[in-house]
């Protein structure tokens, strides 16, 4: 091995993972770590830091485990990012920090991700997240979603003294974390151990509570010295096709949901799955790899239909690998025309059209049109929309906060056009990434201490 | 976790359950409903709100056995994990009962869908609405909560289908009889039913609300599970109803959706029984 490849990361096998759930990449041992961290150039001006959209102190992070002070590693990490078990597992790293890496101009960027996965992981096993006695400010904050945006935003307000409470409307926070990203990317022990360290910090978490109904935004405004929405966006988009009502024809909300949440991929569970013999998924985006992947798991031939060519899935890389790997069958270049069905309304396949690229417009994804008489059938048994998903604004009912056209959340940096009232993450932007969110949530709060406290 | 008052047999397959969550009724409106889950590895189960009472911060459900989850309910004796709520909107003319000042309106319920008839009636009277109930099922013994409906009905009609008690025949016998004395109705009840009363209310031209009630998990608008077809659009129950016009729903494609899960169903049902020991009783 040369200085120019990566240290590879262990992962379980791709013949014994389509049979479970458990975690694909095992991560770095230490002997593992240190070897990928000596790679790292120690940049003057790390380009790697503006990559990263909450800006972590990488060099130092990697210099702190070459010298095998894992506990400042951690210290350094937590002081930009809140939730770095998660982030070192779900960033698209090959799009932000491990983009901007010297060593990726003529060899393999530094495997940024897996070594801040390595630390955080350190950190929850060794319990490195001792709290210090924090002073109270007598502030009360209230967030709406316990997401990756409202998380980071307590936590950050938590830590500078506020009393915050977050509402849930689910019986388990984490919001995407908890029912849409499958175990076998993230596991939920890791979920729920960033989630008590919050709790830890003194934030109150209320679930199975609506905003919206069983509390309107109005009343906590009045109650709160000022309020985070992060309510996701959660609503799933369909195609608008003929037999889309069928049975047989799921969101990947549903299915991801179903498996995650509600633990139906363990055969004891409660509530059940449906299992396919011929599944395709919808999109090509990290959710309908999820779905995709967790179907295969399944026992399903999982095959993934995507409009645009492979060189368009907006999806990680890694998980378009792992996906490979594990036998799902890539259909690009293809789009249902109506989904066919039975007597009873069970589906029994797909027409499909063939698509074809136009050309690249600089700064654009590359567009298609359907190839016209292109039109043929394939069997199946399942079909899950991966479309995408809009917010879903309920917890807003009755105010008259100001939204686009589209339904999005309008803010200037994250200030909305309440008073007191801010907003960040999919609600604001519409499905983008955890990351992003993230620093919204990150934003918010630096904008909120500035409001009542400076 | 969430205190559970009482969770009794009120007939062979129904049960009412008196629950200490103030979160949820504290601003719910009639036609809301709510989300159970018995334990940590449960479903969640959606049932629509029949009773409040603010003073205690009581919330009360009625529901049927007629699974595994509602089976595992039955049994819950002191506590239940997770009670989420209100969820969806409140019926749309105890949301708005000004807009309704002066019309006629008839509700029509089947089954356990005459629990959250009764505090839709009971609201509507309070602000000094006379409102006409007709109720109906298969035979005499499943009627349930009879007493207080009639505290807040102008008038209740039963039908059942044996003729055991009331008219012998379905609601919409006793429906189209009635049919000229009503400007609205609202059904709640079997899909079957809600069907049939909109094929008849269609014919007489007469404005028809139904609530509908189908397979759902999160209930906050994320899965879409519960999607109905409503004037050839997909929505949401849970978020954009449970109430549709009745005349716009696709009833036959509901029908269908009820059964994407049967199988599974059943073999859960099995399980459940095995757990618990011996039959559902």
């Amino acid at each position: 091995m040369t200085n120019d490849e990566r240290v590879k990361g262990r992962v379980q096998s791709p013949k014994e993972r389509i049979n479970n759930f458990l975690e694909v990449e095992l991560g770095y041992n230490s002997d593992e770590a240190k070897k990928e961290a000596s790679r790292c150039l120690h940049c003057k001006n790390p380009r790697c830091v503006t990559g990263c959209p909450v800006n972590i102190r990488i060099p130092e992070f990697i210099h702190a485990i070459l010298e095998d002070n894992l506990p400042l590693a951690y210290e350094i990490i937590k002081s930009s990012s809140s939730l770095p078990a998660v982030c070192g597992r779900v960033c698209p790293q090959e799009r932000q920090c491990e983009s901007m890496c010297i060593r990726g101009l003529k060899g393999e960027a530094i495997a940024i991700g897996a070594l801040e996965r390595y630390v955080a992981d350190y950190a929850i096993e060794n319990n490195l997240n001792s709290v210090n006695k924090i002073k109270k400010n007598g502030k009360k904050i209230a967030i709406v979603g316990s997401g990756p945006s409202g998380l980071t935003c307590a936590g950050e307000l938590a830590k500078n003294g506020f009393d915050v409470t977050i509402y849930e409307v689910l019986q388990k926070s984490g919001g995407v974390l908890t029912y849409g990203i499958p175990e076998f990317r993230l596991p939920k022990k890791i979920v729920e151990s960033e989630v008590d360290n919050l709790i830890k910090l003194g934030v109150n978490i209320k679930t199975d509570v609506p905003v919206g109904n069983a509390i309107t935004l109005d009343t906590l405004e009045k109650e709160y010295g000022a309020v985070f929405i992060g309510s996701g966006a959660g609503l799933p988009k369909f195609m608008g096709i003929e037999g889309e009502n069928a049975n047989g024809v799921f969101s990947a909300n549903e299915i991801l949901t179903r498996i995650n949440l509600m633990k139906a991929y363990k055969s004891d569970s409660k509530t059940p799955i449906k299992k396919s013999k011929i599944a395709y998924v919808i999109g090509g985006g990290n959710v309908a790899m999820d779905a995709v992947r967790s179907i295969r798991r399944l026992g399903s031939e999982a095959h993934l239909m995507y409009r645009r060519s492979e060189e368009e899935l907006p999806a990680r890389k890694m998980e378009v690998i792992h996906a490979k790997e594990e036998g799902v069958i890539f259909d690009t270049l293809l789009n249902p025309k109506r989904i066919l069905t039975d007597e009873n309304n069970n589906v029994i396949g797909m027409e499909v059209v063939k698509m074809e690229l136009l050309d690249k417009v600089e700064g654009q994804r590359r567009e298609v049109r359907e190839i016209k008489g292109s039109e043929f059938e394939v069997k199946c048994d399942m079909v899950v929309m991966a479309l995408g998903t809009s917010p879903n604004h309920g917890s807003l009912k009755g105010s008259k906060i100001e939204m686009t056209d589209n339904g999005l959340i309008v803010v200037d940096e994250t200030k909305t056009s309440l008073k007191n009232v801010y907003a960040g993450g999919d609600a604001v932007t519409g499905s983008a990434t955890v990351i992003l969110a993230m620093e919204a949530g990150k934003k918010a709060a630096k904008e909120i201490i500035e409001l009542l406290i400076k | 976790m969430y205190k559970v008052i009482y969770n009794k047999k009120i007939n062979d397959i129904t049960y009412e359950l008196a629950i200490d969550c103030p979160h949820v009724i504290e601003n719910a409106i009639p036609g809301q409903f709510a989300i159970v889950m018995s334990y940590e590895d449960s479903e969640r189960i959606p049932l629509t709100i029949y009773d409040i009472d603010k003073e205690k911060g009581l919330l009360y459900l009625i529901y049927q056995v007629v699974g595994a989850s509602t089976l595992e309910l039955s049994k819950v004796k002191k506590e239940l994990f997770s009670v989420s709520g209100p969820l969806g909107n409140g019926n749309i003319i105890c949301s708005n009962p000004n807009d309704y000042k002066g019309k006629r309106i008839c509700y029509v319920g089947g089954g356990v869908g005459i629990a959250p008839v009764y505090p839709q009636v009971k609201f509507l009277k309070d602000k000094g609405f006379k409102v006409d109930v007709i109720y109906g099922a298969r035979t005499a013994n499943l009627f349930i909560i009879r007493d207080k409906l009639e505290s807040v009905a102008n008038k209740v009609m039963y039908a059942t289908d044996d003729g055991s008690f009331g008219t012998k025949g379905f609601v919409t016998t006793i429906l189209e009889k009635n049919i000229n004395n009503y400007d609205i109705v609202v059904a709640i009840g079997p899909v079957i039913m809600m069907k049939s009363v909109c094929d008849l209310t269609k014919k007489y031209n007469v404005k028809t609300i139904v609530s509908m009630n189908p397979l759902m998990i999160d209930g906050s608008g994320m899965c879409g599970a519960c999607r109905c077809e409503v004037d050839g659009k997909p929505k949401f129950a849970c978020i954009h109803g449970p109430e549709f016009d009745g005349h716009k729903v696709n009833f036959d494609s509901a029908l269908k959706r009820m059964n994407i899960y049967r199988d599974e169903e059943k073999i859960k049902m099995d399980e459940m029984i095995k757990k618990l020991g011996g039959k559902n009783d």
